[in-house]
């Protein structure tokens, strides 16, 4: 085959038919205040560390739903569990605690 | 002067309207379109955000009213005299003579087939929320059949300037989220996400049937509208829609799909404004004396609104409209000699 130089951009689009849930429904179990995120975004304005890194819970949760594991637990990896998140959450979720099962329940498999 | 009112539209404002008028001491006459009392109220099940029942709530609303004069498949034809005497012909060729008019008229739901990139009366699997609401009561719908996967559409016709309603229709983010709750009661194995552009949860309990939806009932949240729908070869839905949180396009593959249609002026309105003399806004909508100290009265005198003839509202806010506009339309007469 002659390379002609051209290729094909992956598709950034989200797919719900190809998301598999399994992973989300054992996160959920341990933590079901995971679903009462309302996607207001105080998690990532209070972070500390959001100035220097990706660090976005928001869009990790967000992220989570839709099935793009890997670029979901990327958006975690730098977090120093300061807790700041927690104090401010409107829903009452326990970040924290949250951002430690994400890393537990993705990172393992 | 008469004690004798009239009042356009046997809805729910028109009912309590009239049952207000009766306590009062005022003979009233209802004058209703099509060939039954109720209004959209008549074709709905269950009512938010607290599930009460809409036929045992117009049965409450119809009851008092048994004995005032009400004339159905009746619309008018003309009405002369102002400022306190109206003499109003109906089409049944019965003449009015009143004091006062009440202009209960109410809204039209929106035609979703005018939103064709959703696919209403082109795809099967595509429903209003009134076909949903209509099979909650009725327990049947070819359309419906164990749908595994289901979404919710919100603001079809409302806060759509090509469709020429640039209003909220306020009513559809609390309605999609009841009826999201109920369709997962039915079938709790399904997922269900909603399409909407921010959730106007304003009333009192709406915020906590939206934490419902999402703790107990596990409804899904897209914030972006929908783009379009089109059918796979299966005959199932494939639906487009900017995910815009994560700022990616998404596509998901659905059983069914509701649209939640929104509330715009009634058909009849331009009609009914040349009738009476009364303006219209931009939105279709009557016009009010004073959109915050007069809302139930009109601009001459004599003329009165009550419920969602003045822009969309909720079934509390038109009964208590209703009330108010009874009152005021007391007050006038009171001056009256």
């Amino acid at each position: 085959m002659v390379d002609f130089g051209y290729s094909l951009s992956p598709s950034s689009r989200i797919n719900l038919d190809n998301f598999d849930q399994g992973r989300l429904t054992i996160l959920s179990k341990i933590e079901p205040d995971l679903i009462k995120c309302i996607a207001c975004g105080s998690c990532a304005a209070s972070c500390s560390a959001a100035n220097f890194t990706k660090i976005n819970l928001r869009k990790v949760i967000l992220l989570l739903h839709r099935g793009l594991d890997n670029e979901a637990v990327s958006l975690i990896e730098g977090c120093m569990l300061c807790g700041k998140c927690t104090l401010v959450c409107p829903r009452g979720i326990n970040t924290r605690n949250l951002i430690r099962s994400i890393l537990k329940t993705y990172k393992e498999v | 002067m008469s004690k004798d009112v009239l009042v356009i539209g046997g809805g729910p404002a028109g009912l309590e309207a009239a049952n207000q008028l009766k306590i009062l001491g005022y003979k009233a006459y209802i004058v209703e379109k099509s060939e039954k009392l109720g209004g959209h109220l008549a074709k709905w099940d269950r009512l938010f955000p607290e599930s009460i029942s809409a036929s045992e709530t117009l049965d409450k609303l119809l009851k008092p009213i048994n004995d005032i004069s009400v004339f159905l498949n009746s619309e008018i034809v003309s009405v002369n005299g102002t400022d306190g005497s109206f003499s109003v012909l109906l089409s049944n060729n019965i003449t009015l003579s009143v004091s006062s008019i009440i202009v209960a008229t109410g809204f039209s739901l929106f035609h979703a087939e005018k939103k064709e990139e959703y696919g209403y009366g082109i795809y099967d699997r595509v429903i209003t929320s009134v076909d949903l609401e209509n099979y909650f009561k009725k327990h049947s719908d070819n359309r419906i059949i164990n749908p595994k996967k289901i979404g919710f559409v919100h603001c079809v016709g409302s806060r759509d300037e090509k469709v020429c309603n640039r209003q909220c229709s306020k009513v559809c983010c609390v309605t999609a989220i009841k009826q999201a709750c109920e369709v997962k009661e039915i079938f709790p194995q399904s997922e269900v996400y909603c399409f909407y552009m921010d959730l106007r949860m304003y009333g009192r309990y709406y915020e906590d049937l939206y934490l419902e939806a999402q703790s107990k009932y596990g409804i899904r949240f897209i914030r972006g509208r929908v783009s379009e729908v089109s059918e796979d070869e299966n005959g199932k839905l494939v639906v487009k829609a900017e995910d815009t949180l994560s700022s990616k396009p998404l596509k998901v593959t659905l059983d069914l799909l509701v649209l939640m249609v929104g509330m715009v002026k009634n058909d009849d309105n331009e009609s009914i404004s040349n009738l009476l003399n009364i303006r219209v806004g931009e939105d279709g909508f009557f016009k009010t004396a004073n959109p915050i100290l007069r809302s139930t009265e009109g601009d001459s005198q004599g003329i009165f609104f009550a419920g969602a003839s003045t822009g969309p509202k909720t079934l509390p806010e038109t009964i208590n409209e209703a009330k108010a506009t009874v009152l005021s339309m007391h007050n006038y007469l009171s001056k009256q000699v």
